[in-house]
């Protein structure tokens, strides 16, 4: 006799609560398990009596995150919640999850959301790995929920949207901004702009961070072609190369990032299959527009499947959960999944637009220079990758992290794995997705070596 | 890729054991292509646990241990690359008087063979290596055992043998095999067909089956040793670690991190693929507690299996097929075929072109599983 | 809300993460061993591992995704004998 399928939510920012309120309502009392202390992702987190002083950032809408937090509240009671449960390993029909006690439980699984979130997406320069150097994503959230900035005179490089939010953000804060530089050019945005009114909204919020920081003073560069940090112990300037001209900025902090990157690692190791994107370079998981994958009972909705920020991550859970419960033999309401699909796909339009207006910088990334650390958790440069092309013939990224160790440290090849890919390709001569992508490996972040089993209660 | 090769020898499989075959061969100007599924070291031999020990092994692989140890020190001139060989030692830990009992049993039928360790008890051992837990009956070390990089050396065997003339076919799993008038005829899924006079079986844990295709039935099954890593920590665990029953081994590199085996993970034989359980690295994971204990605050960052051939008496089967000419098998290497891997080759080139080799196979021909032959009559 | 550096007192605010906290005494975590290279924190979101502590008490914590307790004590001087 079969009961009510057990169905895990992994993580709980927009897309893994929609999904659990949304699967609550239809009574299926999901388990949500997340490695924060409580629900709301980067995005709703909580914020520290620190960020309480702030003044109101663009973008920023702290009152939304506690609308967000007292509804799910209210419907708390009808799902199986986790806090600070991190999913370590899964296999088809189970999956084990770390508690910060130390232990380690398992539970089975019918159905399976994955709504893991992004990691900013960076390309190595020199001097990336000084103190004083963090992601986009991170100077916004020590701004944010702890309302301290990672610097007093900040410098902002990559490219994207986020750039110049982060920098209008930090400006707004109180915090000098000491240059936003830019890999993209102005001739990419102005060409993307009609396509970027496929969400209004969005584009004045980026049209008016970029004022802010053009009536502030701080110097955009945009179509900067090389980048180099300095310092001795920690960050003391940044060098930006444009034209051939050379700019170098005083700065105790570096801000960078380029887009994001999914958090694929569980859909990975349940071999879900993916694909190159080639526009952006990233390795996405083949789904359905529902969010389903190919492996039955396995959905992805968010961040972790699409980078299309949170209000698309919310309908994309939302649109999971309702495909899961039309799997379960549930009838469901054909005007909502309509409606979540149409604002979906508008999602998908600006995204692409954004990805024409702020490309990926394949060039800077291919010729990263020999000296420079592209694994830093490994130590591993540029140069040594190339050595392990031409010495041992590494045809893939795979090959090269068993000739180098590139990808073999504490971050298990998130910060390393994509760019690590553009030069083997650029070296052997060969397409992006020839130099194959780092599989995910248990367990999927750090575990200690004195993690406890405790006993299954179930019968596995 | 389609088309037809006709050679000398054909190798069939890519890890250390062809690899280090097709290199003897080419060493000796013979003619011959190696057929590997994947690439050269993509399975047991690229990814095992690096441990290049003599003790412990059963006394019939001494011999052919004896000579791979000494290949081991001399990698530098065979294949241009030390492949991060360390004469690290080797502790063998026991953890009962039971366990002490068989470290004292070995040590004496070693020494037979010319290997001498040092065996200690409980309070002498942790003097030597304070790290130890409390609650160990003792240990033996042997300090002419090291450890290597796997992931280098074959990539490094297939280089070499490449350089010396061999011809190396990567991506190319052989799927049928016949006798032919002039020996074999291999197939391969992509239509590549060799002919070749002689056939080597160094497809690891695809072995029985591979032999299988020529009625030569060799028992062995397919494991997945299950091994996890942890992240780097200051260099303290100078030899490599193993206890004496079955249980968990460790080894530290040089560049901090500590990887750890024990237990089983899962294989999909016909896909070539496996991978790690954790409920097996954390039952290895509570082992090295205990043998450890300072190492319980690091981190777990990692963790992978391989895929091995097991025999039935835990022995590989190297030698002459006993049912086919010129069929020559080197498979079912149970978990530790990796030290021995370099000699293999070189021993099996010598019993092939001479006829004889200086090193003795008794006890691990493939003609202890061949069936008794009724009495005539 | 009290806590200490290698010894030394420091004061963080309620809600504070611990590398948000150590941060605001200092400019870096200390190398991690073995590594002798300066780091502190990267990605801030719990991914990058490049903020693990070591706390008096023998636990190690990842610094931006853990809360500032008062009376945590931080030992960030590299050592090479601690593992
Ligand atoms: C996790 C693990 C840890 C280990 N630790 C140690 C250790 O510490 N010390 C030690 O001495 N040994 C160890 N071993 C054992 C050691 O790795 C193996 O015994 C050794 O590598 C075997 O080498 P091989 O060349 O026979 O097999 P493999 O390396 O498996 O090579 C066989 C090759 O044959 C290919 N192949 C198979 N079928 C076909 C086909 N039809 N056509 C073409 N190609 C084919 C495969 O792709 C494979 O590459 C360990 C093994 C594992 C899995
Ligand atoms: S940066 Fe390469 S593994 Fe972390």
């Amino acid at each position: 006799m079969k009961g009510a399928p057990i169905v895990v939510v992994v993580g709980a920012g927009p897309a893994g609560v929609a999904a659990a309120r949304r699967l609550a309502e239809a009574g299926l009392r999901p388990i949500v398990l997340d490695s924060g202390p409580e629900p709301g992702g980067r995005i709703w987190r909580n914020t520290g009596s620190g960020a309480q002083g702030l003044p109101r950032l663009p973008g920023h809408d702290p009152e939304r995150g506690r609308h967000e937090r007292a509804r799910f509240v209210e419907w708390r009671e009808r799902i199986a919640f986790y806090p600070e449960t991190t999913v370590i390993d899964v296999t088809r029909g189970r999956l084990w999850a770390l508690a910060s006690s130390g232990e380690v439980d398992s539970t089975p699984w019918d159905r399976l959301i994955v709504a893991t979130g992004a990691l900013d997406r960076v390309v190595p320069v020199p001097g990336w790995t000084l103190p004083g150097v963090v992601t986009l994503g991170g100077a916004q959230t020590a701004l944010k929920t702890r309302g301290c900035a990672v610097g007093r005179r900040i410098a902002f490089f990559g490219t994207g949207p986020l750039l110049y939010l982060a920098a209008a953000q930090h400006l707004a804060a109180g915090v000098e901004v000491a240059v936003v530089g830019d890999t993209s050019r102005l001739r990419d945005a102005v060409a993307a702009a009609p396509d970027l009114l496929a969400d209004p909204a969005r584009l004045r919020l980026g049209l008016r961070c970029l004022r802010m920081l053009r009536r502030a003073g701080v110097p955009v560069l945009r179509g900067v072609r090389g980048a180099r940090i300095e310092g001795r112990k920690t960050v003391e300037a940044i060098v930006l190369e444009r034209r051939r001209a050379f700019w170098r900025f005083s700065c105790d902090a570096v801000a960078t990032g380029f887009g994001l990157v999914p958090q694929t690692q569980i859909l990975d190791l349940l071999d879900v299959p993916f694909t190159l994107e080639e526009t952006s370079g990233l390795w996405l998981p083949l789904l359905d527009r529902a969010g389903r994958t190919s492996i039955p009972g396995v959905y992805a909705a968010g961040d972790g499947a699409r980078p299309l920020g949170a209000e698309a991550a919310a309908m994309a859970g939302e649109r999971a959960a309702l495909a899961l419960l039309e799997d379960e033999g549930s009838r469901i309401d054909a005007g909502r999944v309509a409606q979540l699909e149409t604002t979906l796909a508008r999602h998908e339009r600006f995204a692409r637009a954004l990805a024409r207006a702020f490309p990926h910088p394949r060039v800077l990334e291919a010729e990263i220079a020999d000296e420079t650390v592209v694994c830093r958790c490994e130590n591993v440069t540029a140069g040594d990758l190339r050595r392990a092309v031409r010495e041992l013939d590494a045809r893939d990224v795979s090959e090269a992290k068993a000739f180098t160790r590139c990808g073999m440290g504490r971050c298990q090849g998130r910060l390393c794995g994509l760019s690590a890919a553009r030069i083997l390709a650029a070296i052997r001569n060969v397409r992006l997705a020839e130099a194959g992508r780092l599989r995910s490996q248990a367990p999927v972040l750090p575990m200690p070596v004195a993690a406890r089993r405790v006993p299954a209660e179930d019968a596995a | 890729m389609s088309g037809r090769l006709a050679t000398e020898v054909a190798i069939v499989g890519g890890g250390l054991v062809g690899c280090s075959a097709a290199l003897h061969f080419a060493h000796r100007k013979v003619p011959c292509v190696l057929l590997e599924a994947g690439r050269c070291g993509s399975q047991a031999s690229g990814v095992n646990f690096g441990g290049v020990r003599r003790q412990g092994r059963a006394l019939a692989e001494l011999p052919l241990a004896e000579r791979a140890r000494r290949m081991w020190s001399r990698m530098d001139r065979l294949v241009g690359h030390d492949c991060e060989f360390r004469p690290t030692g080797h502790l063998r830990l026991a953890r009962d008087e039971r366990e002490m009992a068989e470290l004292e049993r070995w040590a004496k039928e070693a020494a037979r063979f010319g290997i001498a360790v040092e065996l200690s008890g409980a309070a002498a051992l942790r003097a030597r290596w304070p790290w130890l837990g409390a609650g160990l009956a003792g240990g033996s070390f042997c300090p002419d055992d090291g450890q290597a990089n796997p992931r280098l050396a074959c990539p490094l065997f297939r280089r070499a043998a490449a350089a010396a003339g061999a011809e190396i076919r990567e991506g190319e799993r052989v799927h049928a095999i016949e006798r032919g008038p002039r020996g074999f005829v291999l197939g391969t899924e992509k239509g590549l067909e060799i002919e070749a006079r002689v056939l080597v079986n160094a497809a690891g844990a695809w072995g029985s089956a591979i032999a299988a295709l020529l009625g030569d039935e060799l028992p062995s099954e397919a494991i997945a040793p299950n091994m996890a890593v942890s992240e780097p920590l200051p260099f303290r665990i100078e030899p490599g670690l193993g206890t004496a029953g079955p249980g968990v081994y460790l080894r530290q590199l040089p560049s901090g991190s500590v990887i750890f085996g024990g237990g089983r993970g899962v294989v999909d034989l016909a896909r070539m693929r496996c991978r790690p359980l954790l409920e097996s690295t954390l039952a290895t994971l509570a082992q090295v507690c205990a043998i450890v204990p300072e190492l319980a605050r690091a981190l777990v960052i990692r963790s992978w299996a391989g895929i091995e051939g097991k025999t039935p008496d835990d022995l590989p089967v190297i030698g002459a097929s006993a049912k086919v000419r010129d069929l020559w098998h080197a498979f079912g290497f149970s978990g530790h075929g990796f030290m021995l891997a370099p000699a293999v080759g070189a021993v099996i080139v010598e019993l092939v072109l001479d006829g004889h080799s200086p090193t003795s196979l008794k006890g691990l021909e493939p003609v202890r599983f061949a069936e008794p032959v009724p009495a005539p009559g | 809300m009290p806590f200490t550096i290698d010894g030394e007192p420091w004061y963080g605010r309620v809600g504070d993460s611990l590398l948000s906290a150590i941060l605001a005494a200092r400019s870096d975590l200390g190398p991690l061993a073995p590594d002798g290279r300066l780091r502190a924190g990267f990605c801030l979101i719990g991914l990058c591992q490049d903020c693990w502590v070591r706390l008096a008490d023998g636990r190690r914590v990842r610094a931006c995704t853990t809360e500032l307790e008062a009376g945590m004590a931080v030992l960030l001087a590299s050592d090479e004998a601690a593992w």
